[in-house]
């Protein structure tokens, strides 16, 4: 089964045999491995890793509509955020008393609001499989109605991008409302435990970088799956021509719809968790510049490829973590020039690099 | 997977031709920006029936084949595929899965898709999406596939993606897509320009064949072509029927031979 | 002029008369003596009502505390320790330790306070006289009224004439006989002024029913009226919000709506302009007042350049792959952010308002508009006609059109495409330089003032209609307005938030926006 689904995609296949070593040895190597050890694995790494499993995953949520489908979605940092959001409800339920004014039922902002009880929508959150419920739906809603609504009525291109954009911008600015029962500006923080485990502890740590991890390849896989089905190939017939697929006989709507949605929930999965490791969430995760910087992950990494919407993901995160501590001010400097550069240069990203790398030295000896 | 399975997913109401027409357009009128691109035209095509439509450019060949298919919305008018579709409520797709297949002057096919897929995606059949999550070729598509491919002369380049064929191979490809389409009403529009005269005439003959089992409505501007295969040939100017009759009847009309001469 | 001449000097001789005629001070002197506070009430009703010449004066020196009295009767002001002769202002010899003040009270100040107002209703200066009719508003009673009546049919000044009616029908409230009153209330009907509101507020509650009625039903049309005006207010803040979102997305407009390209720096020339006013005020601090008329230009240049920059190293790569130029162009706007911020400062820079940009047009007592709102309309207005007539009128215009509906063809016309793009985009992104030099006069100006119009610009680009200006001007307009509508009871977040809900509402509906172009060619 795995090997039919990956047959004709050797980045996947490395891709996934990497994850599957990281996965396997960094536990290892922060957990038995002891401090002082050159080989040790320090916890803030793993956590580091770990995001930057969630942020490779959500890259391949948006390379399934912009690589395959042809949708420029510039709103999937919303998707991210409201799954993050649901689970950050559940982590706020978990603090209990420990709040700084110990209230047991209200979290901390809402007694500083001056309100008497829980607003109906924070219901149900303290339930873990009902927040996890929720990681799934809403996103998976707002995707079909947006979804549903502007493919309908055939938004296509640039349109739909920015109508994508207005959407992640109004969601921004109704976060950042305190009326809303989000916490505002501030967002939701100071998490204390996740079913009963300590987010400070080691273990806690680990168990979700191997999540994240399994997550992105099961993400992986399932996109993968969706690909290789005939429902790929309309959806890649649908960006081709999809007036043409229209007289074929397919409604572009629904395929439209149904693969934007799913890459919806998996964008909202990758958020929930993504939050318990970075330990915060606030509505700065709707704003468009995180949106359209997922882009550039996916464009860096070659579109429609999907194991280089994971490189990209990685790559950049890496360099950004890197630049932003050695020179903060080049940071931004430098992702500019990546916008310009990649979409100049480098049409088809890193993974075509290495494609065209390989047709030009099919006799030579290749390492991809 | 069955005829009949196929047939129950695409329209709840089946195609009744029993009144031998299969289309019926009546008074249609369709205006851009006040230029008038159909003008009153009514037109009917009958079950078997292999029509060629003729006319000078603006004549409105394109603007109907749009209606028919879905993609314009008239002004005014009626469009009936049969006694009980009306063309005008539905969709593009919901009109492809009636049984209407389209075949673009322009030879549109799906570049980065493989020529066997392209045959797969315009195969008849359940078009849902969760259908074609799970769908897997069976034995019967597959052979229909091959046959087309043999039909069509592209067998050599089953696994050949399709923006790499040249363009008399894409015509052919379109026309494979027609066929495995299955439509009883099949639009055809400038089906041999850039063909060689060897390719003409076997493009000639498959329209003839499909004729009878279906319906076939050919438009076209090599008049030698249209001679060799129409039995009827309605002609379009500004909008509205100006003749229709036998090739020699029209050619004969005084005023076919004013727009023709006057242009 | 020469009829004014005449009666002035007739003036003046009647008050020199007058004052040969009589010395005010001996008529008050033994009332000020008796020192209760009833005897200084009729001093100083003594002084307003006389006609000597000095008793402005008298009165506002006795209200400053300066007016002394010395045993033997002698009146003096002492100011500054030196002591001076009321009269004629020479200085006098007697010691100042020997004076004694006169002192007042409030309510003898507020008295004086009234008799000099009164006093100024005389003043040569309509403006003068105005304000001092205005100042008695508040305390008219019926005698002052009575004075009034007879300054009525002396003044020529349509507006202080306004104001004495409106105090007479004010002190006629007070009036002894009902009819008088319900007349009153009758004529105050409909005035704006915020004086009737409050008495007949009072009024409304009056024991007399015929009264309180009359006064209910006067109060309610003015009522109506201010809530007509305020309509019109929020009109007003409505059209000049829309005016700055016209302004923002005109550029865009030009390179998005004509030319088709994304240009997600756009934001970034409207701070370039703002911040090219910042350097133009900085080179010449002592010209505020001029500034921004150099500003205009220069920021179209600075703008303009920048952008046939971009075209030509970036865009012109990128036509007919609008999904990559959007990412590409969003890239520069990253790199002439963090430009900004290296360069300047990351902070928001100090850029000052021309005098002339300040304060208001009042058009009456509860609707008074903005001068800066109002020039960013007009401006606005400006910018989208010349813009207009270029695109109509002017070859390059001609040329633009030709490009944008087919490229081949105007090519093959001889038109150098690639010339007219650099050129139709170097303008779009000049308007966007001249819309900063705006927005630099009502926001903040610092790196993220690009960020914040973006997305707004694009939403009256496309609910207005891609490639036509007068959609434009319409859909930044009417969201102005709507925003501004929705605010009072949403709030300003939410109101913009529904702004945005609506709009993308509204392009499911209507894809191609408010008007969209027409015609085969705009299908696919």
């Amino acid at each position: 089964m795995l090997l039919t689904l990956l047959r004709n995609d050797r980045g996947g296949q490395i891709m996934l045999g990497v994850l599957a070593l990281v996965i396997i040895a960094v536990p290892i190597l922060n957990l038995v491995v002891p401090q002082g050890n050159p080989l040790h694995v320090p916890t803030y790494l793993v956590t580091l890793m770990g995001k930057y499993l969630t942020y490779a995953l959500l890259a391949v949520t948006v390379d399934l509509v912009w690589g395959y489908l042809g949708i420029l979605s510039l709103g999937h940092g919303a998707f991210f955020a409201l799954g993050g959001y649901a689970m950050g409800m559940y982590l706020m339920r978990q603090i209990g008393d420990r709040g700084v004014y110990g209230n047991p039922e209200l979290p901390d902002f809402m007694v500083f609001l001056n309100w008497k009880e829980l607003p109906w929508f924070w219901a149900g959150f303290d339930m873990f499989w009902f927040a996890l419920l929720m990681v799934i739906v809403v996103p998976a809603i707002l995707a079909f109605v947006f979804g549903w609504l502007a493919f309908r009525s055939r938004v296509t291109g640039v349109y739909l991008s920015i109508m994508t954009q207005a959407l992640t911008y109004a969601l921004l600015l109704a976060f950042f409302r305190n009326e809303m029962g989000f916490g505002g500006n501030n967002g939701l923080t100071d998490f204390k435990d996740m079913l009963g485990f300590s987010l400070q502890a080691d273990g806690t740590r680990i168990a979700l970088f191997v999540a994240s991890g399994i997550a992105l390849a099961l993400g992986y896989l399932i996109c993968r799956y969706i690909i290789n089905s005939k429902l790929g190939r309309v959806i890649v017939a649908i960006r081709d021509a999809e007036s043409r697929t229209r007289f074929v006989g397919y409604k572009v709507e629904n395929y439209k719809v149904w693969v934007f949605t799913v890459s919806a929930i998996l964008a909202g999965i990758a958020g929930a968790l993504y939050v318990p490791q970075v330990g915060i969430i606030n509505p700065g995760e709707f704003s468009p510049l995180n949106s359209i910087e997922i882009v550039i992950w996916v464009a860096i990494g070659g579109r429609a490829t999907l194991y280089g919407a994971v490189l990209g993901a990685i790559l950049v995160n890496y360099s950004k973590t890197l630049f932003t501590g050695l020179m903060p001010e080049s940071w931004l400097f430098m992702l500019g020039a990546l916008f310009v550069l990649v979409t100049l240069y480098l049409p088809k990203g890193l993974a075509g690099l290495v494609n065209q790398l390989k047709t030009h030295t099919v006799s030579k000896k290749v390492t991809a | 997977m069955s005829e009949g399975e196929g047939a129950r997913f695409i329209t709840k109401q089946t195609l009744d031709t029993s009144h031998k027409a299969i289309l019926y357009l009546e008074d249609l009128n369709v205006s851009f920006d006040g230029f008038k691109a159909i003008n009153n035209l009514t037109l009917y095509i009958d079950t078997g029936e292999l029509r060629c439509i003729i006319g000078p450019n603006g004549a409105g060949k394109t603007t109907m084949m749009d209606i028919i298919t879905g993609k314009t919305k008239p002004d005014s008018g009626q469009a009936w595929f049969g006694q009980t579709l009306d063309l005008l409520k539905m969709t593009e797709p919901e009109i492809a899965n009636a049984g209407i297949g389209r075949k673009f002057q322009k030879p549109t096919v799906f570049e980065s898709h493989t020529v066997a897929e392209n045959l797969e995606l315009a195969m008849h059949g359940n078009k849902s999406v969760w259908y074609s999550l799970r769908a897997k070729l069976n034995g019967e598509q597959k052979y229909l596939i091959d046959e087309t491919l043999r039909t069509i002369g592209l067998s050599d380049h089953y696994h050949r993606p399709a923006g790499a064929l040249s363009h008399g191979q894409k015509q052919w490809l379109e026309i494979g897509m027609l066929l495995v389409q299955k439509p009883h009403l099949l639009l055809v529009d400038e089906p041999v320009a850039g063909m060689t005269h060897q390719e003409m005439d076997k493009t000639a003959e498959l329209l003839v064949s499909l004729a009878g089992e279906r319906s076939v409505v050919v438009v076209e501007h090599d008049m030698e072509f249209v001679r060799s295969i129409a039995d009827k040939v309605t002609v379009l100017h500004q909008g509205s029927v100006l003749a229709e009759g036998s090739m020699d009847e029209v050619q004969n009309d005084p005023r076919v031979i004013e727009v023709y001469l006057g242009e | 002029m020469m009829k004014r001449l005449m009666i002035l000097v007739v003036l003046s001789w009647l008050c020199f008369q007058s004052v040969q005629a009589e010395d005010v001070l001996i008529e008050v002197l033994p009332l000020l003596q008796t020192n209760t506070v009833q005897t200084k009430q009729q001093a100083i009703e003594t002084l307003a009502k006389s006609t000597d010449a000095n008793r402005a004066q008298y009165l506002q020196v006795l209200m400053n505390g300066e007016l002394y009295l010395h045993s033997n009767g002698t009146l003096a002001i002492v100011k500054d320790s030196q002591v001076l002769d009321p009269k004629t202002n020479q200085v006098l010899t007697l010691p100042s330790s020997e004076f004694k003040k006169i002192t007042t009270t409030n309510n003898l100040r507020s008295q004086i306070r009234k008799a000099l107002e009164q006093l100024n209703l005389t003043d040569a200066n309509p403006t003068v006289r105005l304000q001092a009719a205005t100042n008695l508003l508040n305390t008219i009673t019926p005698d002052i009224a009575a004075s009034w009546q007879q300054l009525l049919t002396t003044e020529t000044n349509p507006t202080v004439k306004n104001a004495l009616q409106l105090g007479i029908d004010l002190a006629a409230l007070n009036a002894p006989e009902k009819s008088a009153r319900l007349q009153a209330i009758q004529l105050l009907s409909g005035n704006l002024a915020p004086e009737v509101r409050k008495r007949l507020q009072v009024l409304t509650t009056d024991s007399d029913a015929e009264i309180a009625q009359a006064s209910q039903r006067s109060l309610k049309t003015i009522n109506d009226k201010i809530e007509l005006y305020s309509y019109g207010e929020t009109l007003f803040f409505g059209v000049s919000l829309g005016s700055i979102l016209v302004l923002a997305a005109i550029g865009l407009a030009i390179t998005f709506g004509v030319m088709g390209v994304i240009n997600m720096a756009h934001g970034e020339l409207i701070m370039l302009g703002a911040y090219t006013t910042y350097f133009i005020q900085q080179l010449m601090p002592s010209f505020i007042d001029y500034s921004l008329i150099l500003a205009i230009p220069a920021a179209f240049i600075v703008s303009g350049l920048m952008g046939v920059l971009i075209e030509r190293t970036v865009i012109r790569h990128l036509y007919g792959r609008p999904l990559e130029t959007l990412l590409a162009t969003f890239g520069i706007s990253l790199i002439l952010q963090q430009l900004v911020r290296t360069v300047v400062s990351p902070q928001n820079v100090p850029v000052s308002n021309p005098s002339w940009m300040s304060g208001s047009l009042e058009i009456n007592s509860v609707l008074s508009l903005t001068y800066n709102r109002l020039y960013i309309i007009v401006f606005c207005l400006i910018v989208f006609a010349v813009l207009f007539m270029v695109l109509k009128k002017t070859n390059l215009g001609l040329q633009v059109r030709a490009v944008s509906q087919n490229r081949a063809m105007a090519r093959a016309m001889g038109v150098r495409s690639a010339r007219v793009d650099a050129l139709t985009f170097g303008l779009g992104s000049g308007i966007a330089g001249v819309a900063g030099v705006a927005l630099s006069q009502i926001t903040n100006v610092g790196p993220n003032l690009g960020q914040s119009y973006i997305i707004d610009s694009f939403m009256v680009v496309v609910f207005g209609g891609v490639g036509n200006l007068w959609g434009t001007l319409v859909a930044g307009l009417s969201l102005g307005v709507v925003n501004k509508v929705l605010e009072p009871w949403a709030g300003a977040v939410l109101a913009k938030i529904l702004v945005l809900v609506f709009i993308i509402l509204f392009i499911q509906k209507r894809p191609r926006g408010l008007f969209p172009q027409k015609g085969r060619a705009a299908g696919d």
